[in-house]
C-alpha cells in the first residue's frame, strides 16, 4: 500500500520538523538568551538574579529544563506564565480559539475568491481586466501586511470613509462572531494577502488546463464557454494549486500575528506581543510551537491532498 | 538577432557566458520594461529620501517642537507627533535605519544561502538532501514568529535582527541557488574544470556562480523586499532597534492613536514603506521577466 506508507513517513516528517522546531524556539529563549537577565536587566543584584532563576528553574542543567518542557508539552501543560503564575494554557484559553476562528473566516472568504479571480483573469487573458488584475497583485503582495491593514483603515476606518471600526471590541469570554462589521477589516487584510499568490497560480493552472484536449472536445461539443470553464476545466485545475492553497493557509496561521495587532484582536498574536514585550518565555514558546504545529498540520493535508487527487502520483507510489 | 541573444553570443563559444556581456544583456531587456522604469523611480525616490532626508530636517529626530499630536504646528510642516517632536524631520531620518539593516541582512542571507545552495548542487547525493532537509524545516516556521522568539530573551539590538532576517533567507536562496546550480553542474565545462584539477572553491565561485547570477539577482530583490517588510513588521509591533529613534515602521505604530486628529505621524511613513516595497517588488518582477526572456533566447 504505497499511500499509507506516503502518509506514514509524512507524519514522521512533519513530527521530526516540530522537534527541530522545538529546539530552536527553546535555543533562541532559554539557551541562547538569558530570561531572567532581560527580564531584570544587567544591573540587577546579583542576590535578586540568583532567586529568579531559582524561581523560574533555570538553574537546572539545560538539558533537563528542555526535555521537561518538551514532555510538558506533549501531555498538554505547557507551563506556568511567568508573570502571574496562571498556567499558559489557562492565561490563553479564548484567544486560541478566536484567532482559530478569524484564520477560518479568512481562509473561507480568501480561498474562493483567489480561485475566482484566477479562473476569469485565465479565461479573459491578456485583457484589460487581466492586465490589471496582475499589477494590483504585484502591488499588493509587495506590501508588508501591517501596511496593508494600515492603508485599510485609512481608507475605510478612520480617514476617507468611516464605514468600519477601527478596532475590534470583543470582551473576554465573548464570541468573536459578537460584532461582525468589526471583523471586515481584519478579514480583508489577511484576505488581500492571501489573494495574489492563490490567484496567480490558479490563473497558470488554468492556462494549462484550457489548452487540454478535453477542452477542446468540450467546445466542440457546442457547449457554451461558461460550462466549460466553471464545470469542466475548473476542478481540473484545482489539483495542482492546492499545495500553493495549503502554504497560504499556513501563512494565515503567522500572518494574524499582525492582523490582530493592528485591529486588537483577543487572539494569541495580540498576545504574543504582550509576552515578548513581557519576556514571559512559557506563554512566547507555546504560541510558537502552538502556530508552527498549524503550520505543519496542513502542510501534511495539502502533501497527502494534493497525492489523493492527483491520480499521476498516486500510481507513482504504487 | 536581439541586443540580448548578441550579448550572450560571445560567451556560448567558449562554453561559459561571461558575466558582463550576459548581464549587460539582462539589463537592457529589465530596463525595456515600463514596470522597472516606474519600480526604480519608486526605490530611487525613497533610498534618496532616507539616505539624504536627515541633512534637510529642520529639527532633530528628539527635539521638542510643540504640543504632541497638532497637526497645525507653527513652524512645522506637518505637525508634531506623539512626545511633540516634529514629524517632517523624524519622517525624514527614520527611513536609514530599516534600510541599512534590511540591505545588511539581504546581504548576509545571500552569502550564506548562496553557499550553501551551490554545496549541495555541487555535491549531489547525502549531503544535498541533509541540507536541503534543514532548509526545508527552517522553512516551516513563519518568519515574523521566529523573529519575536529570538528577540524575547536575546533583546532588541540590531545584530540579533539582522541575524534573525538573514536566517529567515537562507532556505530560499539555497533553494533557488541549488536549482539553477543543478542546471550547469551538469555542463561540459564543468567536468573539464575538474579534469584539470581545479579547486572545489574555484569550480563553485569561478564556474557555477557567474552563471546562475540571474535567478540568484531576482531573488536578492524579492529578498529585500521581505527583509524589509519583516524588519518593518517588527518595529510596528514595538520591537524595533532604539527607543524613541526616528524609524519609519515605529512611527507608524507610535501615532496611530492620532489617525483621525493628526494622521501625518503615520501617513508619510506608510506611504513611504508602501511605495519602497512596491518598488523593489517591480523592480524584481521586471528583472524575473527579463531573465526569464533571456533563458528561453539561449539555445541549449
Amino acid at each position: 500500500m504505497g499511500i499509507a506508507k506516503f502518509v506514514l513517513k509524512r507524519v514522521l516528517l512533519g513530527v521530526l520538523t516540530l522537534v527541530v522546531v522545538s529546539i530552536v524556539v527553546f535555543a533562541l529563549t532559554q539557551a541562547l538568551g538569558d530570561p531572567v537577565e532581560a527580564i531584570l536587566g544587567r544591573e540587577a543584584q546579583p542576590a535578586s538574579v540568583a532567586a529568579m532563576r531559582e524561581e523560574l528553574g533555570l538553574n537546572r542543567p539545560v538539558i533537563t529544563q528542555y526535555s521537561d518542557w518538551l514532555s510538558g508539552l506533549v501531555t498538554g501543560d505547557p507551563g506556568i506564565s511567568y508573570t502571574n503564575g496562571v498556567p499558559v494554557l489557562e492565561v490563553l484559553g479564548d484567544r486560541i480559539w478566536n484567532s482559530l476562528f478569524l484564520m477560518l473566516v479568512s481562509a473561507l472568504v480568501s480561498i474562493p475568491i483567489s480561485i475566482a479571480i484566477g479562473t476569469l483573469t485565465a479565461a479573459r487573458r491578456d485583457t484589460a481586466f487581466d492586465s490589471t488584475s496582475s499589477a494590483t497583485s504585484l502591488v499588493l503582495a509587495s506590501m508588508p501586511e501591517f501596511v496593508t491593514g494600515l492603508l485599510l483603515i485609512v481608507l475605510l476606518a478612520t480617514n476617507v470613509w468611516q464605514v468600519f471600526p477601527a478596532v475590534v471590541r470583543i470582551r473576554p469570554g465573548e464570541a468573536p462572531w459578537v460584532d461582525v462589521g468589526a471583523l471586515v477589516l481584519p478579514v480583508l487584510t489577511l484576505t488581500l494577502g492571501v489573494v495574489p499568490y492563490v490567484s496567480r497560480v490558479m490563473r497558470a493552472s488554468m492556462i494549462e488546463v484550457l489548452e487540454s484536449d478535453y477542452i477542446e472536445m468540450a467546445r466542440l461539443k457546442g457547449l457554451p464557454e461558461r460550462t466549460v470553464v466553471w464545470r469542466h476545466a475548473l476542478p481540473n485545475a484545482i489539483g495542482p494549486t492546492l499545495q500553493v492553497i495549503a502554504i497560504n493557509i499556513a501563512y494565515l496561521a503567522g500572518g494574524v500575528i499582525v492582523v490582530e495587532n493592528i485591529f486588537n484582536y483577543p487572539g494569541i498574536g495580540l498576545a504574543l506581543r504582550d509576552a515578548v514585550t513581557d519576556v514571559n518565555v512559557p506563554v512566547v514558546q507555546f504560541i510558537a510551537m502552538l502556530i508552527a504545529a498549524i503550520y505543519v498540520v496542513v502542510n501534511l493535508l495539502a502533501d497527502v491532498g494534493t497525492i489523493l487527487v492527483t491520480p499521476r502520483l498516486r500510481t507513482r507510489l504504487q | 538577432m536581439t541586443i540580448v541573444e548578441a550579448g550572450l553570443q560571445p560567451g556560448l563559444a567558449s562554453g561559459r557566458i561571461d558575466p558582463p556581456s550576459g548581464r549587460r544583456g539582462v539589463l537592457v531587456a529589465t530596463l525595456g520594461l515600463w514596470r522597472t522604469r516606474i519600480g526604480l523611480l519608486l526605490v530611487a525616490v525613497l533610498v534618496g529620501i532616507a539616505v539624504i532626508g536627515p541633512l534637510f530636517a529642520p529639527y532633530g529626530g528628539t527635539e521638542f517642537v510643540g504640543p504632541p499630536f497638532t497637526a497645525d504646528a507653527p513652524d512645522t510642516l506637518f505637525g508634531t507627533d506623539k512626545l511633540g517632536q516634529d514629524v517632517w524631520s523624524r519622517f525624514l531620518l527614520g527611513g536609514r535605519t530599516i534600510l541599512l539593516l534590511a540591505v545588511v541582512s539581504t546581504l548576509i542571507g545571500l552569502a550564506i544561502g548562496a553557499v550553501v545552495g551551490l554545496v549541495a548542487a555541487y555535491n549531489r547525493g547525502r549531503l544535498d538532501n541533509v541540507l536541503m532537509r534543514t532548509m526545508d524545516v527552517v522553512f516551516a516556521f513563519p518568519n515574523l514568529l521566529l523573529a519575536l522568539v529570538a528577540v524575547t530573551t536575546l533583546g532588541r539590538r540590531s545584530w540579533v535582527i539582522v541575524l534573525i532576517v538573514a536566517f529567515t533567507a537562507v532556505p530560499r536562496v539555497a533553494r533557488i541557488t541549488r536549482g539553477a546550480a543543478l542546471g550547469v553542474v551538469e555542463r561540459d565545462f564543468i567536468g573539464a574544470a575538474e579534469a584539470l584539477g581545479e579547486s572545489r572553491t574555484h569550480i563553485l565561485g569561478r564556474e557555477i556562480l557567474p552563471n546562475v547570477a540571474g535567478p540568484l539577482l531576482v531573488e536578492a530583490n524579492l529578498r529585500l523586499t521581505y527583509s524589509i517588510a519583516l524588519i518593518g513588521a517588527l518595529g510596528f509591533l514595538g520591537f524595533g532597534v532604539g527607543l524613541n529613534q526616528p524609524d519609519w515602521a515605529q512611527m507608524i505604530n507610535e501615532n496611530r492613536p492620532a489617525l483621525s486628529t493628526a494622521p501625518w505621524g503615520t501617513l508619510l511613513p506608510i506611504f513611504a514603506i508602501a511605495l519602497l516595497t512596491v518598488g523593489v517588488g517591480l523592480v524584481a518582477d521586471g528583472l524575473g521577466r527579463a531573465i526569464a526572456g533571456v533563458d528561453r533566447a539561449r539555445p541549449t
